[in-house]
């Protein structure tokens, strides 16, 4: 018998254009699995050239799902080019703005890109799988998704004088452009208890479905990998202003306490000829040793405590799924949800901070360093920016090393463990096809972010001979 | 009444604009009752499907997989709209137009790769010379502008549509 590959093409419901070829050996068994990205626009060549104090501007444009995590890890790092702190009251509306963003974040991959499998099963026919599915099976859990995402799409709204959810422009070099006015606080503040509910039927909803997942679970990428991420100055939940600590899969720290200007002695970056994306890993251990994963999951394993009353009760209970750190990728899902209501509670906290209504809230200065970096806690994980300029204050280069590419390796290797627990042999069952996805997706990769490029993934499987030539193909259309 | 088949597609943009058409909240629900999502990101068709009465297209065109795309879509749609400043003008994405490929390729994979570099070939769609606007691969009925497009907008143009009504409007650009 014939070598055969699998090629999935487009994946769908993720944030990017990837797909995904299994490989099969001569007894049909799935000897290698590959997740390739697709898309590239080529932000790191593109900005050449453009005076920095742009930056934060272009650079969002790389996402529209994160675009203000790239405006707060730009803006940092051109704050390091004009050397300047940045004031007080500016440095709480990013922070405001950051938490804003990672709830509309996850809930967009909680409840409209992972929800439909959550709730109407792997199986279910493809037609119904979307959130008008959802919809229909569970109105109430649709619209706290809904509810969730637009609360914290008003938040960036709001605040960012431009009233704009996407690209609202508004954090520049130093801070941000305009003071939070108290009309927009009110309203901010009116939509809490609504969110705070919402979260927290979500969580019961989903602590109840967890059950029927049993097998996800085991194979969603379920193996021991290094966990990285931002963490505040007593080891709590951060994603903005922190330092990076990296633990291994035993939970033992083994770089705590790294100021993100230095991520090039503990990161590098590979690039492999069959995707767009690279593949960043931790410099001081050899493959495959040396993979990481970023993002919900690693931030809820690295951190010693939660400052958030409601939040840190679910972690305490989160972390008693397994007796050490957690390897299941499926629990993702959960982490996000978790991250999600730390996020309502932490925004509450800051508008009740008597210095969020300051007017000082921009350090003006000229460039007075050649080169800048900057990184916060995106929510698909650390996320850092690096820029050189000229004299004259135009970029000569630039380095972004993103979040969801810190999990390419991880991505495809859970890849490859649910490909080989669902194939058996040619045939390839829809659900299987979908559960290929779904450990995608459990990551929730932007791949926009990624290939600082990216669109959607379509699923096609490829079983392809010895020789390369495609012997049969299975789409799903 | 027959629901519309309504298609929205992602091509070299940053998924902004979709997120803008999420960005009508509860109005998805209501327009569920009107409209039937046959291709999108957001569902798992894999096939461009025939006889699409509306899509939306975002993003610019920058590779050759995007190029036949593009016209696939023309062929199977009645109306094409293109969504959003990429669509439109090719945006931010034309700022690579005045790099040779290759000088890209190179930024990205071979001086920024200190662990192993490779440059992309096979499994990956190849890169075009220029990033362009959709129009200057296929025809286009309806120019959406902005980076991204108001909800609002985008929400006017699609119940219009589903009224067979043309929409009129003039977008502010933000």
């Amino acid at each position: 018998m014939a070598q055969h590959n699998i090629e999935v093409s487009p994946v769908t419901r993720i944030e990017g254009h990837a797909k995904i070829t299994i490989h099969l050996d001569i007894d049909g068994q799935v000897k290698d699995a590959r997740l390739h990205v697709t898309q590239l626009r080529g932000f790191e060549k593109l900005c050449e050239g453009r005076p920095f104090y742009e930056l934060p501007f272009i650079m969002q444009r790389i996402c529209g799902i994160c675009p203000i995590s790239h405006a707060i890890a730009s803006s940092k790092a051109c704050d390091q080019i004009l050397s300047v702190k940045v004031p007080e009251t500016g440095a709480k509306l990013r922070r405001l703005a950051n938490l804003a963003q990672i709830i509309q974040s996850h809930a967009l991959s909680v409840f409209y890109l992972s929800s439909p499998d959550l709730l109407l099963g792997m199986n279910m026919e493809p037609s119904k799988r979307n959130l008008h599915g959802v919809a229909e099976a569970n109105p109430q859990l649709a619209r706290d998704g809904i509810y969730l995402r637009k609360f914290g799409q008003q938040i960036i709204a709001l605040i960012s004088s431009t009233g704009k959810r996407v690209h609202p422009g508004w954090m520049v070099p130093g801070g941000v452009s305009t003071p939070l006015t108290g009309e927009a606080l009110a309203q901010i503040k009116a939509m809490i208890p609504e969110a705070i509910m919402a979260i927290q039927r979500s969580l019961s909803w989903y602590k109840q479905s967890m059950e029927d997942y049993r097998d996800e679970i085991r194979t969603f990428a379920n193996f021991p990998t290094l966990f990285m991420g931002i963490v505040g100055p007593d080891g709590e939940l951060e994603f903005t202003d922190g330092l990076v600590r990296i633990i291994d899969s035993s939970g033992k720290i083994i770089a705590d306490g790294i100021d993100p200007s230095s991520y090039m002695d503990y990161i590098n970056e590979s690039a492999e000829s069959w995707t767009y994306m690279k593949f960043p890993a931790y410099k001081k251990k050899d493959y495959p040793d040396n993979i990481l994963r970023v993002g919900p999951l690693a931030r809820l394993n690295i951190i010693d405590k939660v400052n958030a009353p409601l939040a840190s009760q679910e972690w305490a209970e989160f972390r008693e799924l397994e007796r050490g750190v957690i390897f299941s990728s499926f629990h993702y899902h959960y982490a996000r949800l978790i991250e999600i209501l730390f996020c309502v509670e932490k925004v509450q906290d800051l508008l009740n901070d008597p210095h969020i209504l300051g007017a000082r809230i921009r350090a003006k200065a000229e460039p007075n360093c050649s080169e800048g970096i900057g990184a916060a806690e995106a929510p698909r994980g650390t996320l850092i920016h690096h820029y050189k300029i000229d004299d004259n204050g135009l970029v000569t280069w630039a380095n972004l090393t993103i979040a969801t590419g810190f999990n390419n390796y991880a991505m495809n290797q859970g890849v490859l463990q649910v490909a080989k627990h669902y194939i058996k042999g040619p045939e390839i069952p829809e659900g299987a096809l979908n559960r290929l996805e779904a450990v995608v997706r459990a990551f929730d990769p932007c791949l926009s972010c990624a290939s600082h490029a990216i669109g959607q993934m379509p699923l096609e499987v490829r079983l392809v001979g010895p020789d390369g030539s495609i012997l049969s193909e299975v789409r799903r259309d | 009444m027959a629901k519309s088949r309504v298609a929205t597609v992602w091509l070299d943009g940053c998924s902004g604009c979709h997120m803008s058409i999420f960005d009508m909240d509860e109005r998805l629900l209501d327009l569920a009752d009107k409209i039937e999502l046959v291709y999108s990101p957001l569902v798992d068709a894999k096939e461009y499907p025939e006889n699409v009465d509306i899509v939306l297209v975002e993003g610019a065109v920058g590779d050759e997989e995007q190029r036949e795309l593009a016209h696939k879509i023309r062929k199977r749609t009645k109306t094409f709209i293109s969504l959003g400043d990429c669509a439109v003008t090719s945006n931010i994405l034309a700022y690579r137009n005045t790099f040779r490929v290759a000088d890209v390729i190179n930024r990205v994979f071979v001086e920024t790769a200190e662990g192993g570099t490779s440059q992309p070939s096979k499994d990956i769609p190849t890169l075009l010379p220029y990033a362009v606007p959709v129009h200057e691969i296929v025809g286009v009925d309806i120019y959406i502008p902005g980076c991204p497009p108001p909800a609002d907008l985008i929400y006017y143009v699609l119940a219009e549509l589903l009224e067979e009504r043309q929409p009129e409007f003039k977008n502010r650009f933000g």
